[in-house]
């Protein structure tokens, strides 16, 4: 298939204009509890935004990093203090400022991915998601001295409008999720994303293409940081609305790691896919729970339910589909256009035969 | 062979020098010298474990010889590495195939292309219009890489699903993609049958002849390269036993006695 626009095939803007015209016009308009803004939809851009970056580092160049969230924390709390210090550089200003700190750290842990590769890469970088936070907790210039642990986030303020409802923050993090998606839709399919790819697939052959490993590493780490570190600051300044390093602990970087596995390593559609299941299947057990058994089953042991259920899923789709659900849905797609000729070829032997 | 040749055989374009290289104890390669002359069809071989994919990876940078040096195109490199060695115009296949899995054909081919390609990410995420232009050179290029070793129709398809002769092709495509003045590859007909070697024979030839491209190959299959190549080296034991053209190193009492034994 051959790009029409930029890299993006004629499904491709197809897809995208369902997709905008399912999240700018029909969500608006259909769903109004504000519960689904503020625990639904905005989380889940947020943390697919997060997913997209760790599907670069781990998906598309191989890096088996574990340290999302600390980039998020990075981003979060930069983006505080930017718009506390700093207020001329306005909310987008500060959240592209906040994403390159972010990146900055990325840069820093992504070093030691030169030296070692594999499950001692993940234990390197799980220094970053520690270090940040505890540098937040440490030095009280981070957090502006405040005594409370738990600081309020300021309101979003863009070219002098406020954005406070559910409904404009989810908008502003739709436009920042959609920008971002397709950016790092047209580097996975341009040069950038085959330099990250052959890296993945045989380093030393990519190394001989001249493909510089130190440069492709760190890069991709440094984006995908940066796609944490705005994930980090949507997700403090819409969703939790406050700023604390607990809400950015190493849990959620597993939680981003699990959205980016099941979704689908190496696919960007994967992240969203990914997201929506993590956060959507546990108010699915729940809803369960309340209207099937009618809360006959204690609520802790539904929590755990679902982690029985992520464990196992996670095995299964480890086993049968490393390509996580996006793959999934293309099989399913396949299957559906083979089914017609399929089945005739089917009759025709049959009545051979006969 | 070489009579009428497009590109006439030139100056040494690569000359190795006393490479010794040892792993721990054991001596792959020993005071190994030999040269490679522009333009020609350059043939190692040597029974197994004589050195000769060691030796290919240490012009490639990927081993580093204890001994010995390296001089390509009348420089002597001092710390070879792969990247420096591809960007100074070698390329190369691998013994193990050493393809990228996931990806196309045509990507995989793509990647070759990389030292042709000077975009940076930025560019490359906003679609500027000198990034269309440079993605479309690449692509052509590649296209025509892909005709003309006959692979139109698995362009599309993942290289980890194709079998291997195939993935020897594409491994060669993705060298040559990178416009090198010379290219190493480690055994391209190992596992082939008689028809894929004769296809890669006239591709290797073809390459040679019409873009002048220098040849390195590493072969098992004495008939193909007595047929194709200039000069024959011979390793055995990680020391130069032959060295000159087809007939002279066919008729060499050492080369004889290192591949058919001999009586001690």
């Amino acid at each position: 298939m051959k790009p029409v626009f930029m890299t993006y095939t004629k499904k491709d803007l197809i897809n995208l204009a369902v997709c905008m015209v399912l999240s700018v016009l029909v969500i608006p308009t259909f769903i109004t509890t504000e519960y689904w803004y503020t625990s639904i939809l905005i989380p889940w851009l947020c943390l697919a935004l997060a997913t997209i970056g760790q599907q670069i580092v781990m998906g598309y160049t191989g890096q088996l990093a574990l340290g999302a969230a600390g980039f998020m924390a990075a981003g979060a709390f930069a983006m505080f203090n930017l718009i506390l210090r700093v207020p001329d550089l306005g909310f987008v200003g500060s959240l592209i400022v906040s994403g390159l700190i972010a990146a900055a750290f990325g840069i820093l842990f992504g070093l030691p991915s030169l030296k070692v590769r594999g499950i001692y890469l993940m234990v390197a970088t799980l220094a970053s998601q520690f270090f940040i936070i505890w540098m937040i907790d440490k030095f009280g210039w981070f957090k502006n001295y405040d005594s409370s642990g738990i600081i309020t986030a300021q309101d979003i303020v863009i070219l002098g409008k406020p954005f406070t409802t559910p409904l404009a923050m989810y908008f502003v993090c739709l436009a920042v999720t959609t920008v971002l998606t397709l950016l790092a839709m047209n580097m996975a399919r341009g040069s950038t994303g085959r330099n990250w790819m052959a890296v993945r697939d045989m380093d030393i052959a990519a190394e001989s293409m001249g493909v510089s490993l130190l440069r492709t590493k760190v890069q991709a780490f440094a984006i995908s940081a940066f796609y944490c570190g705005v994930a980090g600051a949507l997700f403090a300044f819409c969703y939790l609305k406050s700023l604390e390093p607990v809400a950015f602990d190493i849990k959620l970087s597993f939680k981003i790691l699990f959205m980016c596995i099941l979704g689908g390593l190496g696919t960007i559609n994967g992240a969203f896919i990914g997201a929506a299941f993590i956060l959507l299947f546990p108010v699915l057990l729940n809803a369960i729970g309340n209207n099937v058994f009618h809360g006959a089953i204690d609520a802790t042991i539904i929590s755990s339910i679902e982690q029985v259920i992520f464990g196992g899923l996670m095995i299964i789709f480890m086993i049968y589909e490393p390509l996580g659900m996006a793959k999934l849905w293309e099989n399913i797609k396949q299957k559906w256009k083979t089914k017609i000729p399929s089945s005739t070829n089917l009759k025709s032997s049959l009545s051979k035969k006969t | 062979m070489t009579q009428e040749r497009r590109f006439k055989i030139g100056k040494p374009i690569l000359e190795v020098k006393n490479i010794s290289l040892s792993f721990g104890g054991v001596k792959a390669i020993t005071d190994t010298s030999f040269d490679v002359l522009e333009h020609e069809v350059r043939a190692i071989i040597g029974p197994n474990g004589a050195g000769k994919s060691s030796m290919l990876n240490c012009i490639n940078g990927i081993y580093k010889p204890q001994q010995g040096t390296v001089s390509f195109k009348g420089k002597e490199i001092p710390n070879i590495t792969p990247n420096i060695m591809a960007q100074m115009g070698l390329s190369r296949t691998f013994q193990n195939l050493a393809l990228f899995k996931r990806m196309s054909v045509l990507d995989n081919i793509l990647v070759g292309r990389k030292l042709h390609t000077k975009t940076n990410f930025l560019e490359v995420a906003f679609q500027l219009p000198k990034v269309k232009k440079e993605e479309k050179l690449n692509r052509d290029r590649s296209e025509e890489i892909v005709s003309f070793l006959e692979i139109e129709d698995i362009k599309d398809t993942p290289v980890g699903k194709l079998p291997y002769g195939l993935q020897k092709k594409v491994e060669l495509g993705r060298a040559l993609a990178t416009d090198s003045s010379i290219i190493l590859l480690d055994e391209p007909m190992a596992g082939m049958n008689v028809e894929e070697k004769r296809d890669m024979c006239r591709f290797i030839l073809k390459v040679n002849d019409e873009l002048g491209t220098t040849m390195v190959l590493i072969e098992h299959d004495m008939g193909v390269v007595m047929d194709i190549s200039d000069r024959v080296v011979v390793l055995d034991y990680g020391k130069v036993i032959g060295d000159g053209t087809p007939d002279e190193v066919r008729s060499n009492q050492k080369v004889i006695d290192a591949y058919l034994g001999v009586e001690h």
